[in-house]
């Protein structure tokens, strides 16, 4: 994905039990997204602590997304209801700081959702692509 | 003016000395200049004659020094909470942060507190003193042989002027009399920021957290803030302390310390009080209220012992994420 020479840097972060798999199946199902999406695994979307996206962002990330399991389908019960609560008001404070609201989402992708999940990559890239380079929450000091 | 009298207070605590049923007082100490009061532990009645000040400068939480004091003397300790550190008081208990029987609370009713940032903005520095008088302060200044007469409605913190409530929540014996909760307009502030454009947010912000020295005083003054070992601490973080290079340090600390203590902050504004750069410290802690109350219905922590904070609870029927914002969209 390239705007005017810019590619970004995505960031997203799978929990292992579906999101993760889902990714697989993309791959499997030779499903293109792009590869300037970085997945990190987690154990579970609640596993994601708010400073996780904000370290994200210093380090260079123009867009970070969160992929879970479903509500209700959590492997650990109740561990995305947790996410839901903690990224609403993340999002919401980060957006009443001035920083664009597109750089951030929450996405549940199942691990039977492999085009979901090549789709949300492909469009999510694309949002944060025409955004431009995260200038709102970046550190010089991690600049290259 | 406040209600209650210095001398009450006194009587009150040399009393309750001196019959046993303390060890010692929480109360507030006379600093240098008569408004710079701080908060001091008691254990003697001489001690409280000669030092215990009770003026319109005793801002400060005692609730917080209840999670060190309670562990480090053995009898019960006397506390004076104004009604906004009752909620504090409360949602301490409910964290089982410190032992209730070795408190002894007092609940005093507070007349809404001065700010000596604005009072210096009026009558200009080298303040030698202030006294109360009725429903002015008379200050007299180094430079003045008239003292200078200030309306305290005038000068009260910004707290205060969005009181949110004069109702005591928790105390063993209310001196004076009990007040209710308050219909303030706290949110106002808050909307109009959220009214305006994200560039004109982000310009707001970024010209107030620039400020930001790093100094933790809003850490560490924090009732919510407890936690003895603190993210904020690790030097590995690259937001441990002022980054000379730029700003994310001080963006990425707000937004974590509102963060951290979402759901369970009870707006008692300690934060915006000690900030020596006149942070609005209280705008982003009241963001979460505001949004909580929103999305997850009406909390107010600490108005009840033993209830269950936002963040660490869920429905099945929650919004997501997304939909924070288009939610915002169709009522703007």
């Amino acid at each position: 994905m390239q705007v005017n020479g810019y590619k970004p840097l995505i960031v997203a972060f799978c929990c292992n039990w579906c999101s993760y798999a889902g990714a697989d199946l993309a791959g499997n199902n030779r499903l293109n997204y792009p590869a300037d999406v970085k997945i990190i695994r987690v154990p579970c979307s609640c596993r994601v602590n708010p400073m996780f996206v904000l370290r994200a962002f210093q380090r260079g990330a123009d867009g970070v997304i969160i992929c879970g399991c479903h509500p209700g389908d959590c492997h650990y019960t109740s561990g995305n209801y947790y996410t839901r609560r903690r990224m609403a008001l993340l999002f919401s404070m980060l957006d009443y700081l001035g920083i664009e609201r597109e750089r951030t989402r929450v996405e549940w992708v199942s691990a039977a959702e492999g085009a979901k999940f090549a789709a949300t990559m492909n469009e999510f890239t694309e949002t944060v692509a025409a955004l431009g380079e995260n200038k709102r929450l970046e550190d010089l000091r991690c600049k290259q | 003016m406040q209600t209650v009298t210095r001398e009450q207070l006194i009587n009150k605590a040399v009393a309750l000395l001196a019959d046993g049923t303390v060890k010692c007082v929480l109360g507030w100490k006379k600093g240098e200049f008569d408004y710079d009061v701080t908060p001091a532990v008691f254990e003697t009645e001489e001690e409280i004659r000669a030092d215990f000040v009770w003026n319109d400068f005793c801002g400060a939480n005692f609730s917080k020094y209840l999670v060190a004091k309670t562990r480090q003397f053995d009898g019960k300790i006397l506390v004076f909470l104004k009604p906004c550190d009752t909620y504090s008081f409360n949602q301490l208990l409910t964290e089982h942060r410190f032992d209730r029987d070795k408190v002894y609370a007092v609940g005093i009713p507070c007349a809404g507190m001065a700010d000596i940032s604005k009072i210096k903005e009026i009558c200009g520095d080298g303040i030698s003193s202030i006294e109360a008088d009725g429903d002015y302060l008379s200050v007299t200044t180094i430079y003045d042989d008239q003292p200078i007469k200030v309306e305290i409605k005038e000068v009260l913190a910004e707290r205060c002027l969005n009181c949110k409530s004069k109702k005591h929540v928790a105390y063993d014996e209310l001196l004076g009399e009990e007040g209710d909760v308050i219909d303030s307009n706290r949110f106002d502030e808050v909307a109009q920021l959220e009214a305006m454009t994200p560039d004109e947010r982000f310009a707001f912000w970024q010209k107030e957290l620039s400020r930001c020295i790093r100094c933790n005083a809003c850490r560490d003054v924090c009732p919510a803030c407890t936690c003895e070992k603190c993210v904020f601490d690790n030097p590995n973080s690259g937001v441990e302390n002022k980054s000379p290079a730029n700003s994310f340090e001080e963006k990425m600390f707000h937004i974590i310390r509102a963060f951290h203590v979402a759901g369970r902050c009870t707006d008692c504004g300690e934060c915006s009080r000690v900030c020596p750069q006149h942070i609005p410290l209280h705008l982003l802690n009241r963001k979460f209220i505001k949004d909580i109350n929103e999305f997850y219905g009406e909390y107010q922590a600490g108005a009840q012992e033993g209830s269950r904070a936002p963040v660490v609870d869920y429905t099945t029927e929650d919004l997501e994420p997304g939909e924070v914002f288009d939610r915002r969209d169709t009522n703007a």
